[in-house]
């Protein structure tokens, strides 16, 4: 239970990894825009040998890279099969009864899948080399111009930060939770799936009373301590954007420009 | 027949540290049994053991005669009270009657023989009035006692305690063991783990000597008059084996002590000149 790695951040010194967190977040949003205006495979070839060859600067583990890609394999199965059965058009390449499978189908299909799983990678290859703080923190930034309409930044920076320090903690206290509860005869390890999801509900009414309670005792600690919010506090660690983001963020945007200029 | 039977037993933790090698024990029947040892030397794993919080690695674990698996756990915890050294970790639920009611209603019983157990609980631990409250605003020397009564509501035949008097002030301690000397004539077994030499000396029965996730020795609270096993297990003789080193009578109290010094004088009655 404890082992579990959380935002699957990788530390390293590559250049990626040195990126402000702002820029590799903008970068991020244009990489995304980018990819969702792309129109042939032609695009999402040189999108994918761009991606591939960033990956290759970071050198992370290929493991995590195809381990990030694991949790939407489900949905880019299901995509392409949707697309290969129901997308009618063109040519007839295979057919099975009531069931076809069509040329518009099959490049549809691809193009989804492709598109879907770029997306995921560049998204994943972001996560891997940025930490969760730095990541709060560039939120945070990023969401400054939008305090006029209300949007608290600060406070949404401060509860991913809060949040991610204190996974680890309400783990162990499940953990401790379900020692006590088993000790004195309640049943985890027997029956089927369904039971003992059942079973788990006497372990997470006790597991929410606990974290508002600490909740409530972080917050008088933090107000202890002169906490007021985000105004005008000063920062442990400044952000500060040098060359390297300016070319990163230059090159996206010429990615982007190229894209929509050339249609491809 | 023992209560407890241990053959065997190794553990190591996931982040490899060995935590138990090899130890072999056996508990008796309706006494009090100390598990001594020094921090990390294996106490609490080993308790943990004793109803299957943690299964066996390597070796096995009798209770009352009964091999522990994993089809007779819930028998094993019903027979065995387990209770954790902090009681935060043990009480949980939101009133002190539910968490006591929490063993009972795990073991099936109609609503009225819980709330008749949970009530006789309350009762024997002395926190009637607490019943409604939430446990942690409670006292640690409440919380401890709401934790006792859970495992009592339960009619544990063997009590496997951690640390049960850490952290407790010396009066409460003091009513802790008067309970637990009961619940003992009363048939119970108790195993508690500690490193208090003095009160292992003065309050148990029998000792077992733990160092390094190993059994150093076990046997009578005599044992803990032997300084070169106390040394080996890094814990100090007791303040009245030290006191009492060179002289026949060894006793094992502050009042038996005091009941060996001549009055006027101040001088033991009875000195061993000879060694």
């Amino acid at each position: 239970m404890r082992s579990l790695t959380l935002g699957h951040y990788l530390p390293g010194n590559s250049l990626l990894h040195r990126m402000d967190p702002r820029v590799k977040l903008v970068s991020l949003l244009v990489l995304i825009i980018a990819l969702f205006v792309i129109e042939t495979f032609l695009g999402f070839m040189l999108f994918g040998s761009f991606i591939f060859m960033i990956f290759l600067s970071t050198r992370l583990p290929w493991r995590y890279f195809f381990r990030g890609l694991r949790p939407v394999f489900l949905i880019v199965l299901i995509t392409l099969i949707l697309h290969f059965l129901f997308t009618k058009g063109g040519q007839v390449y295979v057919r099975w009864g009531p069931l076809t499978v069509e040329e518009a189908g099959i490049y549809l299909g691809s193009f989804m899948t492709l598109r879907l799983v770029l997306l995921v990678t560049t998204t994943v290859m972001i996560t891997l080399t940025t930490s969760p703080i730095a990541f709060a923190d560039g939120i945070e930034y990023l969401l400054r111009p939008f305090r006029r309409m209300g949007v608290p930044g600060h406070e949404i920076a401060m509860m991913m930060t809060i949040a991610l320090r204190f996974i680890p903690t309400l783990m162990e206290e499940g953990d401790k939770i379900r020692k006590a509860q088993m000790a004195r005869g309640a049943d985890f390890e027997t029956g089927n799936i369904f039971r003992r999801a059942r079973n788990l509900v006497p372990l997470l009414v006790p597991l929410f009373v606990s974290a508002f309670r600490r909740a409530d005792e972080l917050a008088v600690a933090m107000e202890a301590r002169c906490y007021r919010g985000g105004q005008g506090r000063t920062r442990l660690r400044e952000l500060q954007a040098r060359p390297l983001d300016y070319y990163g963020l230059t090159t996206v945007t010429a990615i982007l420009v190229f894209i929509i200029l050339t249609g491809v | 027949m023992f209560a407890l039977e241990i053959e065997n037993l190794s553990f190591t933790y996931p982040d490899l540290t060995p935590a138990l090698e090899d130890v072999s024990l056996q508990i008796k029947r309706k006494k009090k049994t100390a598990i001594l040892g020094a921090n990390g030397s294996g106490k609490t794993t080993l308790i943990y053991h004793l109803n299957g919080i943690i299964p066996a690695q390597q070796g096995r674990v009798k209770v009352l005669g009964q091999q522990v698996d994993k089809k007779n756990m819930q028998e094993v915890r019903k027979a065995v009270g387990l209770l954790f050294d902090n009681p935060d970790n043990q009480l949980f639920s939101t009133t002190v009657f539910n968490d006591i009611a929490f063993g009972p209603r795990n073991l099936k019983l109609d609503p009225d023989t819980m709330t008749r157990r949970v009530q006789e609980a309350l009762e024997r631990v002395g926190i009637r009035e607490l019943a409604e409250r939430p446990p942690y605003c409670l006292s640690l020397g409440q919380k401890k006692r709401a934790a006792i009564a859970g495992l009592l509501a339960m009619k544990p035949r063997v009590l496997a305690f951690d640390e049960p008097f850490s952290g407790l002030d010396p009066e409460v301690a003091d009513q802790f063991r008067e309970i637990l000397d009961e619940l003992v004539e009363e048939g119970a077994t108790l195993v508690f783990s500690t490193h208090d030499v003095n009160l292992a000396y003065g309050w148990a029965d029998e000792v077992v000597i733990m160092k390094a996730g190993r059994v150093l020795t076990a046997g009578t609270y005599d044992l803990l008059r032997d300084g070169q096993v106390l040394k080996e297990a890094a814990l100090p003789l007791p303040l009245l084996a030290q006191l009492f080193r060179n002289s026949h009578e060894q006793p094992r109290t502050v009042e038996e002590a005091a009941a060996l010094v001549e009055p006027g004088s101040g001088r033991l009655k009875a000195v061993d000149s000879s060694r």
